[in-house]
């Protein structure tokens, strides 16, 4: 049984934080992502470290 | 007052806006020319980047430029209010305060940026800074109310996105990159001007110094004709570069021919002749306009896309 009667602001704020997780989430998917392309292609080695700066 | 606005009123107050009107305040529309602007700059490009650094770099761009649009309505709030083409804006319509509006514009721009850098090059990142304090202070803040020239100039800030995309992948800028923003920089008052002409009321009543307003409708028609010349030029020209190609330049004489004639037609007319067909060549103007960008650029994708294979290109 519910004590509370959900409100359309209730839905509305539901929405808003769902909608920031996932934003949350897309973040670091795309950090990990960046992080796994820049390590595995060696962007972070000495010898690239200047281009990367473009240098 | 009416239920209504109360209504409207008490959601800005308490901060519950839905997600949507956040994302309102990004411009998706403009957005989308974004996105689609600055990929066909990171794709006809010399040179090639991993598709998942390409695919953010694009999402970062997105950001910044719907980060300017947020800072772009909070500034431009009290004009909104007054024009019936923005009333519907997430603060005039009272879903979303002006302080979050500048709060969402100002944290997005700077992520995007730094995010941009971090995942492309210094060079991208500093071109997309560049933007959005073009787009927000020399167009919005100073340009926009103060001179009929404001969207001319101020057309600089969505013409950015091609050369972003271009030194995403070559860390720099060139000649190409410089004609795809004189392109869309040359697109922007004819298409803007057209507009203007059927929406005649709403800049008056805002009291935004637009062409048609401070130097009247004959002169706004001499404009959108010289402009659309100056931009054929352009146009074609482009068609000799790197970037360009047969299916290119088949595609810029094509529009341009058409887009030459439809500023003529509209210059021939006057006043009285618009009003009684309600403004038909000057939409229907306008509508081409839309069209006429986004096949230059896809033009541009297609010689991009088809030279691996010996058909794009010269």
């Amino acid at each position: 049984m519910s004590f509370r009667e959900e409100h359309e602001l209730h839905k509305r704020r539901f929405g808003r934080n769902v909608g920031v997780a996932m934003v949350l989430l897309s973040f670091i998917f795309i950090v990990f992502g960046l992080t796994v392309v820049k390590v595995t292609r060696g962007d972070y080695e000495p010898e690239n470290a200047s281009i990367q700066r473009g240098h | 007052m009416s239920d209504a606005s109360i209504n409207t009123q008490a959601r800005a107050s308490h901060g519950d806006a839905e997600f949507g009107d956040y994302f309102a305040l990004l411009k998706p529309r403009v957005m989308s020319l974004v996105v689609f602007t600055a990929a066909v700059g990171l794709l006809a490009a010399p040179g090639s980047v991993h598709p998942f650094v390409a695919f953010c770099s694009i999402l970062f761009i997105a950001v910044g430029g719907g980060a300017s649009g947020a800072l772009n309505m909070w500034y431009d709030a009290d004009i909104d209010r007054v024009m019936k083409r923005t009333q519907g804006r997430p603060i005039p319509a009272g879903k979303v305060t002006e302080g979050e509006a500048l709060a969402v514009g100002v944290a997005l721009s700077g992520f995007a940026v730094v995010m941009l850098g971090l995942a492309a090059n210094w060079v991208a990142a500093a071109l997309l800074a560049f933007t959005i304090f073009f787009y927000v202070v020399i167009y919005t803040m100073w340009l926009k109310r103060w001179t009929p020239q404001n969207i001319v100039i101020g057309g600089a800030a969505g013409a950015f996105p091609p050369m972003i995309g271009w030194a995403v992948v070559t860390g720099g800028i060139s000649i190409e990159s410089v004609l795809m923003f004189t392109l869309t920089f040359m697109w922007t008052p004819p298409h803007f001007w057209a507009l203007c002409l059927f929406m005649k009321s709403d800049y008056k009543d805002a009291g935004v110094p637009m062409l048609h307003v401070t130097h009247g409708r004959r002169v706004t028609r001499n404009h959108i004709l010289v402009y659309t010349l100056l931009l054929a030029v352009v146009a074609i020209g482009m068609a000799f570069t790197g970037v360009g190609g047969p299916i290119y330049l088949t595609t810029a004489l094509i529009l341009n021919g058409l887009f030459v004639a439809g500023a003529i037609s509209i210059w021939r007319r006057d006043e009285e002749i618009s009003e009684a067909d309600g403004y038909k060549r000057e939409k229907g103007f306008f509508a081409l306009s839309l069209a006429y960008l986004f096949l230059h650029f896809g033009a541009i994708l297609a010689e991009a896309t088809l030279a691996p294979y010996g058909f794009g290109g010269w």
